[in-house]
């Protein structure tokens, strides 16, 4: 009865006992979902234009974070690392493709998958042998972010946003939108579709598959290293953030693997759901659920409604 | 020339169906056996025994495990260094709780206890396949390694958080704890690799193997075969399972002596996937390939330098073991997806057309 | 000939489809024993969808089958199986990284017994029954001509051969009702005569009642005892192979209709 009590009723009453702690919580939850959704975000276009399941954005993110920091450290003015960095990821994006994707096209998608593990280890050793594996702090003010916090009082309490997570929340839909019209409005964005529902019948009216590929990786590479930029100014950069990265996975199962409104819904999602659980579930039993929880959301939903909350229903043909 | 069928004719099925129907691979296991149980131990030295045979044969038996779930049924888990875990943390609980009976026995136990977990986990194999599988075990990977952190009972509230082994005996001989010697701990975890492995090849050869491998290829034909794709597999993730627990608790008890929750974390697990990989997939002798490379790459990669005359930090061997691992994988996804154990195939069609290779 | 024993199964007013899209419509025929039936119709008929609910992979929405005078509402794939159909596919479904000799002895699944503990051994029960299922597989191959290619991967061989691996996977099965998904797709006149020599030979040796699906309206007509045709899901005719050929509608449906 009496953990009854505790998981059922007692968390709504800490909810309604102390609201500010509640905003508090869902603002975290938010903004940790935003970040994920962005993660998401460069897994499904991936997917969609390669059918690459690519176990590797989460490290390129991390990569990505970490060149710009190294670089800033090794005495490169902020802005300049920042269009290296860009210029690394567009690197990476041409060794990818050359690398990995033109000789596996037509290989089984599971090859491709186990390829990106490959991919992660690879970028793992190299940023951290270039960069030093210790955590670096991002510069957030000299890359023109700002910092510090709003206090807002509401609810007979304090509610504290970073200023950093404000941007990030802004940025994030800035490049949602942006990506968006990408791939409505211009030509290479309908290359793009026309390549992710066949890729040879794109093949035959004349469009490049390699730079297709090029140019997807390229923007996941971008979307990552945004989405680095903000992880590593709420915590330092190092790939201990890599366990953070994986928890977009389960966002992806959420919200399906092809769908772009997925990844940012599901994300929002798996973000707010975790910080709640841990806040208000997590001590029922010692803390530290936000490690799996987030898996076993998915784990339902994969149980229960296997496509996703976006994602096509597949009917099997033989 | 030396590796011939020729004039090796057989005149049953029974001969035919052997696992080993060619007289050289006979002598080929004989020799590799003589060499494990003899000859090792007589040249190899205290470091040869102890930190590398031990921890490749482990590694090998836990690569076998996933090689029936990745190679054989074709089912991806992330999950298998927590189920390896699950072995070692369950042979400790049982081992403190009745010290007295042998420990081979808890050993075995834990196997079964890693497979009740492995089958709870893979009931969502039936709905969920490829990518999505693979997500599903990441959860048991993070919920069975924050049951080793958080709860408490399973390390008995031991405040380092760590699982220490205690001394146990097999015919009065300690083969746990700080007192074993590493030979007697060798022979061991020789035994119960030989015959696992044993077991194990005798199950992909027959017919279980050819369920797992016909779910594997086909799925939907296989079901019209009459074969029930639940019962397939689960039984490859309880065999599996099974496997990576003997492993985790050989690894606790007989190779490290001691581990924390973060010897089972998911780096665990993906080393064991790329074992399987650059060993080869649907390969007993991959996994031992995969195992020997991937654990002995490191040494290589921390020795070699000096012995040029170079000088690396053990950070910058360790980076570079990444990138090697990374690019090794590419390499052989690429140039040959069916890793070592296809090598060695083609070595052998070499050596038997040799020298005459028309 | 005719009279209720000798029918099979039997197909009575079968709807199916997949979210609005309707692939078969109130689709009824028999298949009596020991003969060759063909389904027959233009693209997109509902032909396979129609083999898919015989053996349960598809549940129809609508109508009911029986099997052996047995009536069933819904089936499991491994139900059917169980029974006694098999089934080749019209794009070979073999198990690619399997050898041809162990692709036929997966055929074997449902009638191989002996526990886990004597597979992990591989001794006794376990030992004998993967002998005499060779044995029984080796007849198979004899059968099909197939010896040369006995271990080979099937992945690596020409579409004819697998074609006849296939079908050598579903006669381990030894079926009563044997479901051909187009056998001769995509084969030369050669490998086609090949095939139809099988298929009768199965039919008559072996009394094995057969479905087959076929576009070569030649080897239909020269094979089959009767003949059912779909088209749009919806059945125009059924009947020997001269009723079928003088039938106005089928001549429509292939030759199309002026309008």
């Amino acid at each position: 009865m009496h953990l009854l009590y505790q998981i059922f009723i007692d968390p709504f009453m800490q909810m309604g006992q102390a609201p500010d702690l509640l905003v508090q919580t869902l603002w975290e939850g938010l903004v940790g979902g935003v970040l994920y959704a962005l993660i998401a975000l460069g897994f499904v276009l991936i997917f969609k234009a390669s059918g690459v399941f690519n176990f590797a954005q989460g490290i390129m993110m991390v990569f990505a974070a970490l060149t710009l920091v190294g670089l800033y450290e090794k005495g490169v003015p902020a802005p300049l690392a920042l269009l290296l960095a860009i210029g690394v990821m567009y690197l990476l994006a041409l060794g990818v493709e050359r690398v990995v994707l033109r000789p596996l096209v037509n290989q089984p998608d599971i090859m491709l998958f186990m390829a990106t593990f490959g991919l992660t280890y690879i970028l793992i050793g190299a940023g951290q042998l270039v960069f030093g594996g210790d955590p670096k702090e991002m510069p957030v003010a000299a890359l023109g972010l700002p910092k510090g916090a709003i206090d807002l009082k509401i609810l007979g309490g304090l509610v504290s946003l970073q200023k950093i997570d404000i941007a990030a929340a802004i940025i994030a839909s800035i490049m949602v939108a942006g990506l968006a019209v990408f791939f409505q409005k211009t030509r290479i964005g309908r290359a793009l579709r026309a390549v992710a529902d066949d890729h040879q019948a794109a093949l035959s009216v004349g469009i490049s598959l390699n730079q297709i590929w090029v140019i997807v990786w390229f923007t996941a590479g971008i979307v990552a290293l945004a989405t680095g930029i903000m992880w590593g100014a709420r915590s330092d950069v190092s790939f201990a953030l890599q366990v953070i990265s994986l928890k977009a996975l389960p966002v992806l199962i959420l919200g399906g693997f092809t769908s772009v409104p997925g990844a940012i819904v599901g994300g929002l999602i798996i973000g707010i759901g975790e910080k709640l659980g841990e806040f208000y579930w997590g001590p029922l039993v010692g803390g530290g659920i936000e490690s799996w929880l987030a898996y076993a959301i998915a784990l339902a939903f994969l149980l229960f409604k296997p496509e996703g909350l976006f994602g096509e229903k597949i009917i099997e043909r033989i | 020339m030396f590796y011939r069928e020729v004039g090796q004719f057989k005149t049953s099925y029974a001969a035919d169906q052997a696992i080993f129907p060619i007289r050289q691979d006979r002598i080929g296991l004989a020799l590799i056996l003589a060499v494990a149980f003899i000859g090792i131990p007589l040249v190899g030295g205290e470091f040869m025994i102890a930190s590398v045979m031990i921890p490749f044969l482990v590694l090998a038996l836990a690569a076998i495990g996933l090689n029936i779930l990745i190679g054989y049924t074709g089912l991806i888990s992330l999950g298998t260094g927590a189920f390896m875990g699950v072995g070692a943390y369950a042979c400790y609980k049982l081992s403190t709780l009745f010290p007295q009976v042998n420990i081979i026995v808890w050993i075995i136990a834990s196997g079964l206890v890693s497979c009740a977990v492995g089958v709870l986990f893979g009931l969502p194999s039936l709905r969920i396949k490829g990518f999505y599988l693979a997500i599903a075990t990441l959860a048991a990977q993070f919920f069975l390694q924050w049951c080793f952190v958080r709860v408490g009972w399973l390390y008995n509230n031991n405040p380092s958080g760590a699982i220490e082994v205690p001394l146990h005996t097999l015919f009065g001989i300690p083969i746990t704890g700080a007192t074993a010697k590493p030979l007697t701990r060798y022979y061991v975890v020789l035994t119960i690799v030989v015959v696992m492995t044993w077991f194990a090849s005798n199950l992909v050869h027959g017919r279980i193997g050819r369920n797992w491998m016909a779910v594997r290829d086909m799925d939907i034909a296989a079901q019209l075969m009459g074969i029930r794709l639940l019962p397939a597999k689960l039984l490859a993730f309880a065999v599996s399972s099974f496997y990576a627990g003997v492993a985790g608790a050989l690894m606790v008890f007989l190779w490290l002596g001691a581990a924390e929750p973060e010897a089972f974390n998911i780096n665990e697990s993906f080393v064991l996937l790329f074992m399987v990989i650059i060993g080869g997939l649907g390969s007993l002798i991959g996994a031992f390939f995969g195992a020997a490379l991937i654990h002995i790459l490191p040494i290589i990669v921390r020795t070699a330098p000096d012995a040029l005359g170079l000088s690396i930090g053990s950070a910058t061997a360790e980076h570079l073991t990444y990138i090697i691992t990374g690019g090794l994988i590419l390499f052989f996804l690429i140039v040959e997806p069916h890793g070592l154990a296809r090598l060695w195939q083609i070595a052998k069609q070499k050596l038997r057309v040799w020298p005459f290779p028309y | 000939m005719s009279g209720a024993d000798d029918i099979l199964l039997k197909v009575d007013n079968v709807s199916l489809s997949f979210g609005g899209v309707r692939a078969i419509t109130d689709v009824s025929f028999d298949i009596r024993k020991g003969e060759i039936r063909a389904i027959i119709g233009p693209n997109g008929a509902g032909k396979t969808s129609m083999l898919n609910v015989i053996n349960g992979f598809y549940h129809p929405q609508q109508g009911r089958i029986s099997f052996h005078g047995q009536t069933r509402a819904r089936m499991k794939p491994y139900e059917a199986a169980s029974q006694g159909i098999a089934r080749t596919f019209q794009n070979v479904a073999l198990f690619k990284g399997m050898s041809t000799l162990d692709n036929i002895l997966a055929g074997r699944a449902l009638k191989m017994k002996s526990s886990f503990f004597w597979q992990m051994f591989r001794h006794g029960p376990a030992l004998r029954e993967e002998i005499e299922h060779r044995k029984f597989c080796e007849e198979i191959i004899d059968f099909l001509e197939i010896e040369h290619i006995r271990k080979a991967p099937v992945g690596t061989l020409p579409y004819g051969l697998q074609k006849r691996v296939e079908l050598g996977r579903a006669l381990a099965m030894e079926p009563t009702l044997l479901l051909l998904d187009e056998p001769m797709a995509g084969m030369n006149l050669e490998e086609k005569q090949d095939m139809s020599r099988f298929i009768i030979d199965v039919n008559q040796h072996f009394g094995t009642t057969i479905a087959l699906i076929e576009h070569d309206i030649g080897v239909v007509m020269d094979l089959s005892d009767r003949i059912v045709v779909l088209e749009y899901g919806h059945k125009i005719a059924d009947g020997n192979p001269d009723e079928v050929k003088s039938d106005q509608k089928v001549i429509d449906a292939y030759l199309g209709v002026a309008h």
